[in-house]
């Protein structure tokens, strides 16, 4: 049997990998990837605590899917963001998008 | 050492390494494969932890549509290949690297002070269906229809902000 320590463990590391990409990527599509690995270690720790406590309580698994649509949605905004920005600016470099920067 | 273990520790060890190649890949079209690697990864432990109905919605959702998402969005997004050759990382990512270290070391001495940190899974009673019981949680007012239906309103809204911000008005 598996102890909850690994899988908190685990997702503990894929959040911190994800933090990392969003902070050092350039790109601006690169750091709405660092997010969607920040958002699978949080399903993650969602299911493992539904697994690991009652079970007959959903509430883990009903806000997996939750997170499931929210990302959907995150998504689709930005990448809208980004192809909009990217036919004005003629980039996606997130430091070059200085307009509101003194 | 059971058969379950090993599974799990082969299945994050390439869930974490597909993750570092999505977030040092030069090639955006590889990191967004490299995504889907990382994705199908995070589906195997959905199943590891008796959720295959969330296994099956992650790679219809995750690997069906947002990481192809991803791979639209980077090649419409293309710059010339010449002017494509900057650094992948910024001149702070060291800092970065720092915060995520720290963040990674304190979540789990964070979590090693919790009581239950090392417990073990009861075995699922006989005649439960995670699906049917996930069903009725979603749909009874009793449960979670509210943010159901909430989550519906926000993919209406996401769908038509989406279209009104990519859309070429000349």
């Amino acid at each position: 049997m598996i102890p909850l320590s690994w899988y908190l463990i685990l997702a503990a590391g894929l959040f911190s990998v994800g933090l990392f990409g969003v902070l050092a990527r350039r790109n601006a599509v690169a750091i709405l990837l660092g997010v969607e690995l920040m958002l699978n270690a949080v399903n993650i720790n969602l299911v493992s605590f539904w697994r690991y406590g009652d079970v007959s309580l959903m509430a883990g698994q009903v806000f997996t899917i939750i997170v499931f649509a929210v990302a959907a949605a995150e998504v689709a905004v930005g990448l809208a963001l980004v192809i909009s920005v990217y036919r004005r600016r003629n980039t996606v470099v997130a430091e070059e998008l200085d307009l509101l920067k003194w | 050492m059971t058969a379950e273990q090993i599974i799990f520790l082969i299945v994050g060890a390439v869930t974490l390494a597909s993750a570092l190649m999505v977030v040092t890949a030069r090639d955006l079209v590889h990191a967004a494969l490299w995504l889907v690697a990382a994705l199908f990864g995070v589906a195997i432990v959905y199943t590891l932890l008796n959720a295959g109905f969330l296994a099956v919605v992650q790679v219809v959702v995750y690997i069906g549509a947002i990481a192809i998402l991803f791979i639209f969005a980077v090649m419409l997004t293309r710059r010339q290949a010449a002017k494509d050759t900057g650094p992948a990382l910024n001149q702070n990512w060291w800092l970065g690297a720092l915060l995520a270290v720290l963040t990674f070391g304190g979540l789990v001495a964070l979590l090693q002070t919790w009581s239950g940190f090392s417990k073990t899974a009861s075995a699922i009673p006989s005649g439960f269906d995670a699906v049917n019981e996930l069903g009725t949680a979603l749909t009874s007012p009793a449960g979670y229809v509210l943010p159901f239906e909430v989550a519906s309103v926000l993919l209406l809204a996401a769908l038509v902000g989406a279209v009104y911000l990519a859309f070429n008005k000349k």
